[in-house]
């Protein structure tokens, strides 16, 4: 598809075979879409809780604000 | 929560540097609502305006060239030629003041008809994103931005940055937070809806979108008075929370419905109502197509809860849907906009749908709607 980059990952023949069988009649149209919709559910799952959004001093200055406009007690 | 992409985004000018001499492009307030957004992390992971390369991903696979799901474009349209090249930074001017400087790092043009009909499905210029879409040229500026100056703007007690809602659910201890977007003012089956999911969740995050609507839609300020008197006499004070959302309306359906998720993941949120034909207007969009979509999306990184239509059962007594009620539709009374905005449009309480709190704040005004 126009402006997409795509690699190749080997993956054994008789578990491509396993997933062809899987995907039949589901919407995926191929074991790529499949093995990449997977993937993706996999990586965002790995995603860990970040709470380094903010330093400590920061986070005072907006408690600040959020009590100065009614947000906080 | 992550901010998607990782972490929140900052865009402000740290060194001062002459501005006067730069080239410059005005902004319209729309736009200029694109600029505060990228640069308060409300659209991260985006640092700037899109180039070529990126508007493509997000036409084509509804992805940014790094796999992240984004569904709608964020392209700053030249609106006037301008006499710079790649490397060049710009002012960006809001009211002859200048609010952010851009560095340029394209220059490019694109169809806006095959825009539209990638993310509108639609090249029909009745609809209104598409109306709006294909005012001004084909030129676009790709590049990042950087915050110079903030410009006072209504609605500013109601302004929350992603790192202020982030820390304010932290204070709240809300671990769950689900996001509730809208562009209307509450009637009951809102209500219904959002205490729904409350009632699985630590809070709820109304977030009302404030900016360009099309005429008959309800006014900002109507909308956030009709909330707050909603909030204040029907929701616990710590389970709900309220600010806005600076953006327009693209009436983009199911693109604009994972598009409203991505924000409400950056300002904190876990967990996010889509309900029935959300960010729809006539019949452009199938009525669930916009939950639909989000299949497509295993690594959106917030939870979308889909809620079918909800209406009023004479039999069941209360509040119901097509899959709690069993009783045929002659008991059934709706939660009509159409029905709700004529009543109000007349000064009359729509009957049986709405607060007699949220009725009174509505039609204090001379004319709550959108002209």
């Amino acid at each position: 598809m126009k402006g997409k980059k795509y690699t190749t990952v080997s993956i054994p023949m008789p578990l491509c075979e396993k997933v062809k069988e899987h995907i039949k009649d589901t919407g995926f149209t191929s074991v790529s879409d499949y093995v990449t919709y997977i993937l993706r559910e996999l990586m965002s799952n790995s995603e860990t809780n970040n709470s380094g959004d903010f330093t400590k001093e920061e986070e005072e200055k907006i408690k600040l604000r959020l009590r100065s406009l009614g947000y906080l007690d | 929560m992550q901010a998607h992409g990782g972490r929140i985004i900052e865009r402000f000018a740290r060194n001062s540097q002459d501005l006067e001499e730069l080239a410059y492009l005005e902004l319209d307030s729309e736009v200029l609502k694109e600029v505060e957004n990228i640069a308060y992390g409300i659209f991260s992971p985006l640092e700037g305006f899109m180039g070529k390369e990126e508007l493509e991903a997000v036409l084509n696979e509804m992805r940014l060239p790094n796999d992240l799901p984004w569904t709608i474009p964020i392209v700053l349209p030249e609106t006037r030629e301008l006499d710079v090249k790649e490397g060049d930074t710009v002012a960006l001017k809001f009211g002859g003041k200048t609010v952010a400087t851009m560095n340029i790092e394209e220059k490019y043009s694109f169809p806006k008809k095959e825009v539209a009909k990638k993310i509108f499905k639609t090249e029909d210029a009745s609809h209104p994103g598409v109306r709006g879409l294909m005012d001004g040229g084909e030129q676009f500026l790709g590049g990042k931005i950087n915050l110079v100056s903030t410009p006072k703007t209504e609605f500013g007690k109601y302004a929350l940055s992603p790192k202020e809602t982030r820390v304010l659910f932290k204070e709240k201890k809300w671990k769950q937070v689900v996001g509730f977007q809208t562009r209307n003012v509450p009637h009951i089956g809102h209500e219904y809806v959002q205490k729904a999911a409350l009632t699985f969740m630590d809070g709820i995050f109304i977030n009302p979108v404030i900016g360009k609507k099309k005429p008959g839609d309800f006014r900002d300020d109507v909308i956030l008075d009709a909330y707050d008197a909603l909030i204040k006499n029907y929701y616990l004070k710590d389970r709900a929370v309220m600010s806005i959302l600076k953006t327009r309306m693209r009436y983009a359906g199911p693109r604009e419905a994972v598009f409203h998720a991505i924000v409400r993941k950056n300002f904190g949120c876990t967990h996010f109502i889509v309900g029935r034909d959300h960010a729809g207007v006539g019949n452009y969009y199938g009525p669930y197509e916009a939950q639909e979509i989000f299949e497509e999306f295993p690594d959106l990184g917030i939870t979308p809860l889909f809620f079918r239509k909800f209406f009023y059962c004479n039999k069941c007594e209360g509040i119901v849907n097509e899959k709690t009620c069993p009783h045929p539709s002659e008991f059934h009374r709706n939660f009509s906009g159409t029905k709700m905005r004529a009543a109000l449009s007349e000064g009359k309480k729509p009957e049986g749908m709405m607060r007699e709190e949220v009725f009174k704040v509505i039609n204090s005004y001379e004319n709550p709607f959108v002209v």
